[in-house]
């Protein structure tokens, strides 16, 4: 799938988002950019504090209260980043729905799983208290909820944590939104359940043709469900490229290393595991040049120097390094 | 890697962001200054704190008499009597705090650090006391057993001791599961020992900012004592007294109720910004 | 939900148990008896007066007795005001020292929880900061203070209100203010607090990210949750407000409970003094079941456990 074939349904270009700290400003995207298309799975990998949840957060609208964003996102033309609540209230879980890693603590512990599922069609959708609640009982069931007519008079707690994600995808799935944000959805989550759940994606992505953004630290979720990935590092994104691509043929250091320290089926079992050398950089104090100098092996005078930018690769992707 | 931030304290950092509290910073000082006050002020008066003066029954402050805060309705000095008030007060305040401190401090560290029943046991007796309406048993006390200064010390520490044992319980129940605890249990150190020496040291962060917090309760539990005519007796004063006084006589003397009330309020506002200011210090994710 | 409410009624009753037999024992190891006055009674009169009083019998005996009336609504007879037993003097006064607690403990809610919400929302901003410094000055000036100070400048400078007297509903504004204004802000800071903690929890986020109106996240989703804190602290604020009803009402001349416990400890009337303590200890404990009811019916957790 080539990016200039169709119209992207959400169109994301230089993306900033800053957090205001007693200790300055911190960035933790940097001029990020990328487009998603209809019922693709778009993966977002990294390490912890690379900036991928803040994107989707800044374009949800749900920054911490002193992070600030800039730059354009535009759904089916029409920008939403930084629009007024009102008008974002309108988008937001109901063409563009999202779903968080901490299922535990990410539904309401005072509400029943009924009313709270329900909320979002009556707002939405215009639904009497009556009907969303009979949709909402459907939902349950597609996402395989057992026993989904008692489920809904329960209250979070009474739940494990694998129902509760399943409550959440149903939940945001319930206006037939056109992009899913999951951020993390199997961190939290047992092994077994992990398997379910990513299963579980795909077939609704299939049934409801909701495009997926998959956020995620695990490169295995990635190959079990993604189409395309985008790597991030530093708030900004190093490599794009294919699943296979990023897989088998990835051009930017980092990728490889990430790659290297994640354990491979095809692999021979002698092959040590490599770990990525250093921390990631801490966004207050970026240095010029390339983020990724401190702890890369093929590090240029040139990388000190100049910050290298997205480049494309001889496999079709894109790569942020001066070695291409 | 100049990159990473230098290890500080928990303490010299606390200090300083305590200092660069504007409300804590000035509170302090205040409060050192109505201590002082309270110390020497006395001393430069020419009055006693119960000499009658009958030319002067009732006099609006007069400085040059040396009547700074003026008289009250016998014709005593208000600022000696005020600041006599100001002794009482903090004089209670050390040492309500300081019985409320041990009795606290042994008792939540010994039931957090024995735990199981001992532990649910000891609690469920602190548990009964707390729903008590304690104010009325400090009451009683002074009713049936008089009202003797020493007992009012005594009566306002046994009832504070509660919420410092719960805290202090609580700390100990975490600490219990750290390591260097266990290390200490490895390297047979006693129970007493391990509380003296690894509990205790390390629950005195939140006990601190418990105990300046306390301290303005204590004022208050005193005053309150005293403006009902439990507390304090005369010819000895102190601020609740001499708010109760005041109150009687404000319409005609203003003076006699401002001047105390003043005090009392400014000395618990101090207490009160000094604690929440520790606590900020103390607790760094609030930042 | 039946089984929380007998197990709290059950957990009340070593409490009450406790208040009695505190104040009982503490009367008797008072030292002087009750009629130790400055006239020395003779002989006779005394014991005369102890049989009445049932002072000759062992200890376990009157404890017995005492325990037995009080479950009867009967504290015994007062020994300063002759003619009317003890239980006569708390129920002239409850209506009247009710009216203004009930009164005061409920705009402290509504009034703290009100202004506790608005502070949060506005964290930071000079409303903010109003409000707190507000509620510090609720908190730090005691009602001792407060009331003299209110019925100077409104009542005797102003003359908007009377500053004593008990009646008209002109005699109740000054008295309330002064017990509400510490519970107002008590409950304000406590809101703001948990409130903001609410805010900025992960299924607030969600309900964000849901696309719900503002004032529906923060009615449906946050004030349950921001409550709950408050919810607890009814106990002790109803502890606060009959603490404070006792100096309210000997400043404003009010004819309450409080105005009877505080002669009564002045004259060391021992019997009305007890009397009002366990009354006063019913009161409380009673209302700390209610407390804990209506927090078993605001958090699921509690309530199926």
């Amino acid at each position: 799938m080539s990016e200039n074939m169709k119209t992207p349904i959400l169109s994301v270009v230089d993306l900033k988002t800053t957090f205001l700290t007693n200790d300055g400003p911190v960035e933790a995207v940097h001029n990020v950019s990328f487009d998603i298309f209809e019922s693709e799975v778009l993966g977002f990998v990294g390490e912890s504090g690379a900036g991928k949840s803040q994107v989707f957060m800044s374009i949800m609208g749900i920054l911490a209260s002193n992070g600030r964003a800039s730059g354009s996102a535009l759904f089916k033309g029409e920008e939403i980043l930084n629009l007024p609540l009102e008008k974002l209230n309108k988008i937001r879980g109901h063409h563009l729905s999202m779903i968080f890693q901490d299922p535990m603590t990410s539904l309401n512990p005072y509400l029943t799983i009924s009313k709270q599922m329900s909320e979002v069609l009556v707002y939405h959708k215009g639904l009497s208290w009556s009907d969303a609640e009979k949709k909402s009982l459907e939902m349950l069931d597609c996402v395989k909820i057992p026993e989904a007519k008692m489920r809904l008079k329960s209250y979070p707690h009474e739940l494990s944590g694998g129902m509760r994600q399943r409550v959440m995808i149903a939940m945001s799935l319930l206006c037939e939104p056109d992009i899913l944000i999951a951020d993390e959805p199997t961190t939290a989550l047992d092994v077994t359940v992990q398997a379910q759940i990513l299963d579980l994606m795909l077939e609704l992505k299939k049934d409801f043709k909701t495009a997926i953004i998959m956020i995620t630290h695990d490169l295995g979720v990635v190959a079990q469900i993604c189409d395309r990935v985008h790597v991030m590092y530093g708030g900004r994104i190093v490599e794009k490229g294919d699943v296979n691509d990023i897989f088998y043929n990835p051009f930017h250091p980092y990728t490889q290393g990430l790659l290297n320290s994640t354990p491979r089926m095809d692999q021979n079992v002698q092959e040590s595991l490599v770990a990525i050398p250093g921390n990631p950089p801490s966004l207050g104090q970026l240095s010029k040049g390339c983020s990724f100098q401190d702890r890369c092996d093929f590090c240029m005078p040139k990388c000190l120097e100049e910050r290298p930018d997205l480049k494309i690769t001889t496999s079709g992707g894109l790569a942020a390094c001066h070695l291409i | 890697m100049e990159n990473i931030p230098q290890g500080r304290s928990l303490w010299a950092d606390a200090r300083k962001r305590l200092f660069s509290n504007r409300a804590a910073f000035v509170a302090l000082i205040v409060l050192s200054m109505i201590t002082i006050l309270s110390i020497f002020g006395p001393l430069l008066s020419p009055h006693a704190f119960d000499s009658i003066d009958w030319d002067f029954v009732g006099s609006p402050p007069n400085f040059e008499k040396g009547f700074p805060f003026g008289t009250d309705a016998v014709g005593r000095d208000l600022f000696v009597r005020t600041m006599y008030g100001a002794r009482i007060s903090l004089m209670v305040a050390v040492v309500a705090s300081l019985v409320s401190l041990i009795i606290g401090v042994t008792y939540g560290s010994i039931s957090g650090f024995i735990g199981g029943r001992t532990d649910s046991y000891m609690m469920r007796f602190v548990d009964v006391f707390y729903s008590l309406p304690f104010m009325f048993f400090v009451i009683l006390l002074m009713v049936f057993f008089g009202r003797k200064i020493y007992l009012v010390f005594l009566a306002i520490g046994a009832v504070e001791w509660l919420d410092m044992a719960r805290i202090v319980r609580g700390q100990t129940l975490s600490l219990k599961r750290k390591e260097f605890v266990e290390a200490a249990v490895a390297g047979g150190l006693t129970k007493w020992q391990i509380i003296r020496k690894h509990i205790i040291p390390n629950t005195l962060g939140s006990v601190a900012v418990f105990l300046t917090l306390t301290v303005p309760k204590v004022i208050l539990l005193e005053s309150f004592l005293s403006f009902l005519g439990l507390g304090i007796q005369e010819p000895m004063t102190s601020w609740g007294v001499l708010i109760s006084e005041g109150a009687d006589q404000m319409e005609t003397a203003w003076w006699s109720l401002l001047f105390p009330a003043t005090f009392l309020a400014t000395t618990l506002f101090c207490f009160n910004y000094i604690g929440d200011g520790l606590r900020d210090a103390l607790d760094p994710k609030d930042r | 939900m039946l089984r929380l409410i007998l197990n709290r009624i059950l957990g009340a009753i070593p409490t009450l148990f406790v208040i009695i037999g505190i104040s009982f024992f503490m009367i008797r190891m008072a030292p002087g008896g009750p009629f130790d006055q400055e006239r020395q009674l003779p002989e006779e009169i005394i014991a005369n007066l102890n049989k009445v009083y049932h002072l000759d019998e062992p200890l376990y005996q009157q404890f017995g007795r005492y325990l037995w009336g009080i479950l009867q609504g009967d504290f015994g007879p007062s020994f300063q005001y002759k003619d009317h037993t003890v239980s006569e003097l708390i129920f002239q006064g409850f209506p009247v020292s009710l009216k203004i607690g009930g009164i005061a403990i409920v705009l402290a809610a509504i009034i703290g929880i009100f202004l506790g919400t608005i502070a949060a929302l506005r964290q930071n901003t000079r409303v903010d900061y109003l409000i707190m410094g507000f509620s510090m000055t609720g908190i730090t000036i005691p009602s001792f203070v407060m009331a003299p100070l209110l019925s100077l400048v409104i009542g005797v400078y102003l003359r908007l209100l009377p500053v004593g007297g008990w009646g008209d509903l002109k005699h109740m504004v000054l008295p309330i203010i002064a017990l509400t204004l510490p519970q107002i802000a008590y409950i304000a800071r406590l809101t703001r607090g948990s409130m903001i903690e609410v805010l900025r929890s992960n299924y607030i986020r969600t309900a964000k990210a849901k696309g719900l109106p503002e004032r529906v996240i923060l009615a449906r989703h946050a004030l349950r949750g921001a409550l709950l804190p408050v919810v607890s602290y009814l106990g002790p604020a109803t502890a606060g407000i009959i603490t404070g009803s006792v100096v309210i009402e000997k400043i404003f001349g009010i004819p309450g409970i409080g105005r009877f416990f505080v002669l009564g400890a002045l004259n060391r009337d021992y019997t009305l003094v007890m009397g009002v303590v366990v009354f006063y200890g019913i009161i409380i404990i009673l209302f700390n079941l209610i407390v804990d009811i209506l927090y078993g019916i605001l958090d699921p957790k509690v309530r199926y456990e």
